[in-house]
């Protein structure tokens, strides 16, 4: 009935703590936002370590039927080509207003980064993909929100038609305005995100991200990428310098 | 409750004054609290307008609207485009006016304020249920709740000027109910609305929804939780001031040590 002591002294319990907070350290390099010593910044990391922690993950978003889609605002980027936007880019403004002309049947999804088969896939080849319709709640960091219906191909269907290899721990979103920004991979295989191509109905408006967005159910509006050109899977986290919303003083994590 | 030192013996000593970890708690909840109530004020004014229910945006209607800044009825939109053929139909506008949104720093500030207070608020009444402090403080006694009591409490405080107090309970009845009811009503009803508005926790936890409403709702419920937490600490502060602030002052902080 003598039960030995799995821990048998303090100083044994105190270096066992050190070297899992170094461990926990030597983890924080790769795998979270960086917190560049802000103090909201480390708030913004506790909020979302805490919801990975104590969330069940894969906890589907509510869905509303169809007498529920209300009215719903465009803000933000809303025509990649206009050089009036904030976010507008030269470059990329120029070759959207060209594929726009075109119906967007030139443009192609490039999917890169830590995939075994990287590849560009056309609006056509992702139509070709099982599609998932939601009709969910768009919630805006600003205090609005808006129920809509949307139809796309799921990410996680993408993702592993281009062979997303096992180390790959974030997604991150290139868009034709100069807005990227990123999910872990929680989020990006969560079943509700997807690569949405229709919106009530009708092909997604330019004022509403065409040809394609992301959405991403369990977070906030502003992770829901529009107007995507480019998606990069990562093995570690990437801020993705001055463009990203770390730098710009935003939590890269919305999940609240 | 007068207060006179010399009439309180040793065994009234051990209660007058605050005990260590009410102090502490007290701190720690009044900053975050400001700091909730500022934050939240800056995000309110990125969109001033509240509803009901699961959805509310600048094309629908509106419980009511707060003329709070610039973004009050800023009506900077295109033409609406319907989505559907029918007259009723949902419709979609992009926004021309460039809203005034502090949100970065607000809710980031407003999370992290967050985190001190729902880890104090669990600290404080988790310890005010387990060693009586709750129930020998701050729940009013059921022979309490009479209106004659409370109108007679509610007179005495309007007599000018106002009887010094000792710092610490015993408290009134209006105190009593007050503080029973910022801690165990407004707080936590502050607390469990701002929770339900998180697109990740109320996917995790539907049930949220269901007591405290939807998106909409719980924001509206959680805007009125703050006006009455404003409307405390306005009047508690001016109780302080007005029943001698240097002796309440140094009872919350250090406690009561000059007898």
């Amino acid at each position: 009935m003598n039960e030995k002591p799995l821990i048998k002294s303090r100083r044994t319990f105190i270096t066992g703590l050190a070297s899992a907070g170094g461990l926990l350290l030597a983890g924080c390099s790769r795998t979270l936002p960086p917190t560049y010593g802000n103090v909201l910044r480390m708030g913004d990391v506790l909020t979302y370590q805490a919801h990975r922690l104590l969330l069940p993950a894969r906890s589907l978003a509510k869905e509303y039927t169809h007498s529920e889609i209300s009215s719903i605002l465009a803000i933000g980027t809303t025509d990649p080509a206009d050089p009036h936007q904030p976010a507008f880019n030269a470059t990329n403004g120029a070759t959207y207003d060209r594929l726009r002309s075109g119906g967007f049947s030139d443009w192609r999804l490039s999917i890169e980064g830590r995939v075994a088969r990287p590849g560009s896939y056309s609006l056509a080849d992702l139509k070709r993909f099982p599609a998932r319709t939601q009709i969910t709640k768009h919630t805006c960091e600003e205090g609005w929100s808006a129920i809509a219906e949307w139809t796309g191909v799921p990410l996680r269907t993408v993702l592993e038609a281009a062979g997303m290899l096992p180390s790959a721990r974030f997604v991150n979103f290139y868009p034709f305005d100069d807005a990227p920004d990123g999910i872990d991979m929680l989020d990006a295989l969560h079943p509700q995100t997807i690569l949405a191509y229709g919106m009530n109905g009708h092909e997604l408006p330019v004022a509403h991200g065409a040809p394609v967005r992301v959405r991403v159910e369990t977070q906030l509006g502003y992770k829901s990428l529009k107007y995507l050109q480019r998606i990069v899977v990562a093995d570690e986290f990437d801020d993705l310098g001055k463009l990203g919303n770390l730098q710009n003083g935003w939590s890269w994590y919305a999940g609240i | 409750m007068g207060y006179d030192s010399a009439k309180l013996g040793s065994r009234d000593l051990r209660h007058t004054g605050h005990t260590r970890w009410v102090r502490i708690c007290h701190w720690i909840m009044a900053v975050s609290t400001l700091t909730l109530a500022v934050s939240g004020f800056v995000i309110l004014m990125a969109h001033p307008r509240l509803y009901w229910g699961a959805v509310g945006n600048d094309l629908t209607p509106a419980l009511f609207e707060l003329p709070i800044g610039r973004n009050y009825r800023h009506g900077g939109w295109d033409p609406s485009m319907p989505f559907f053929a029918d007259a009723h139909s949902a419709v979609s506008a992009v926004r021309t006016y460039d809203i005034l949104n502090q949100n970065s720093w607000a809710r980031s500030l407003h999370f992290l304020a967050a985190w001190f207070l729902v880890v104090t608020a669990i600290v404080y009444i988790i310890s005010g249920i387990l060693t009586g402090h709750a129930r020998r403080e701050l729940v009013p006694r059921a022979r309490e709740l009479r209106p004659r009591l409370f109108w007679r409490d509610l007179v005495g405080h309007l007599r000018l000027p106002m009887q010094p107090t000792t710092g610490g309970p015993p408290y009134g009845l209006l105190q009593k109910c007050a503080y029973f009811g910022v801690v165990f009503v407004a707080l936590p009803l502050a607390i469990f609305t701002g929770l339900t508005m998180s697109p990740a926790i109320a996917a995790a936890y539907p049930v949220l929804r269901t007591v405290f409403g939807e998106t909409q709702s719980a924001r509206t419920i959680h805007f009125f939780a703050f006006a009455v937490l404003v409307v405390f600490i306005v009047v508690h502060v001016l109780m302080v001031f007005m029943t001698g602030f240097r002796r309440q002052f140094r009872a919350m902080t250090f406690g009561n040590r000059y007898e």
